[in-house]
């Protein structure tokens, strides 16, 4: 039998039971974790992000070569890129943000499901990068998308985006259940 | 200006149409300015006359001059492994020039380029509208004078 550990110490009568031996000896056998939902939501959430398959400009060969065994983002549990929005729950908008491409990133957005995150990968996606005042770049994807990490780097460097990633682990570590997510976003 | 004059397909343009004031092109380059009106002829005949066949159309460009605006064609023969340059004057304000997607059909999205990032208009084009740009862009960016309406974000202040 799998057993997971979430880390949390087993506190001696925190569980509700006819207080029989059994129990006792159930709680101590380690095939029972305790945990607080928040905790294990967010492990859960955190362990399996499903990136985008969505590229745009030179960052997206820096995303391709961070699934590559070099790299490995799957030691992160994010390597499974899914080529349907309505499967990824994480959009590394990797590239240059054109005007005429905005529309489309906003409704692949808009289709992914909640809890969703963005990474906006690389100093165009961050804040326009070189395209200062273009006539047809947006200047940053936060201006169409929520973002909830930035990675500088032009492009970034594969290590880079890894540690963007675990960045953002660290940042879903953080949220509470009972608040949506994306909350702060709307 | 020596090797031009001696460039035997621009001698043969020449005398295959007498009636045409051509201009030379830029020194050591083969080619030729024509005429707005000679256009679709001249390239009609480069493409068809045994010999010539310029059967590929490798890229259409335009440059802003602020007092007129220039199209260039750079032509191939892939038979013969010959190049030529043909430019057109177009007036900047009226910006109107004729399609040569007739002759070449690579010129389609060619064209349509120039016409979104310069203003020319080509007459005969199948299908002119915006390439690259969205549709409601205003104005054509690279003419020189086109500035952005409003700043997005300065990097001086």
């Amino acid at each position: 039998m799998d057993v997971i550990r979430l880390g949390h110490k087993v506190k001696e009568g925190s569980i509700p039971g006819d207080g029989a031996p059994d129990d006792e000896a159930i709680l101590h056998s380690g095939l029972v974790n305790l945990s607080t939902l928040d905790h294990a939501l967010n492990w859960a959430r955190k362990s399996a992000l499903w990136p985008l398959s969505f590229g745009l400009a030179c960052c997206a060969i820096e995303m391709m070569a961070v699934g590559t065994a070099r790299y490995d983002i799957s030691r992160f549990g994010a390597e499974v890129f899914r080529p349907s929005a309505r499967q990824a729950d994480l959009m590394i908008v990797a590239g240059t943000v054109t005007r005429k491409m905005a529309p489309a990133i906003r409704r692949i957005y808009d289709q992914m499901p909640d809890p969703k995150y963005v990474i906006a990968m690389g100093g165009c996606a961050s804040e326009g990068g070189p395209y200062v005042n273009a006539y047809n770049v947006v200047q940053g994807v936060d201006q169409i998308i929520p973002v909830d990490v930035y990675v500088p780097g032009c492009p970034p460097r594969p290590d880079a985006l890894l540690n963007g990633l675990l960045a953002l682990q660290k940042k879903i570590e953080a949220r509470k259940a009972a608040t949506s997510l994306n909350e702060h976003k709307k | 200006m020596s090797t031009l004059t001696n460039d035997p397909v621009v001698e043969q343009l020449r005398a295959a149409f007498p009636q045409v004031p051509f201009r030379p092109v830029d020194p050591g380059i083969p080619g030729l300015v024509v005429p707005l009106e000679s256009l679709v002829d001249v390239c009609r005949y480069l493409k068809t006359t045994p010999g010539l066949e310029f059967d590929y159309l490798a890229s259409v460009t335009a440059i802003d001059y602020l007092d007129r605006i220039d199209v260039v064609y750079q032509i191939r023969s892939l038979k013969h492994h010959r190049d030529l340059t043909l430019r057109i004057e177009v007036d900047r304000d009226e910006s109107v020039a004729p399609s040569v997607t007739g002759v070449w059909r690579a010129a389609d999205f060619q064209e349509r380029e120039i016409y979104d990032l310069m203003g020319v208009t080509f007459t005969g084009h199948p299908n002119l509208k915006r390439i690259l740009l969205y549709d409601e862009f205003d104005g054509h960016p690279l003419r020189k004078d086109w500035r952005l309406p409003a700043e997005p974000r300065s990097v001086t202040s």
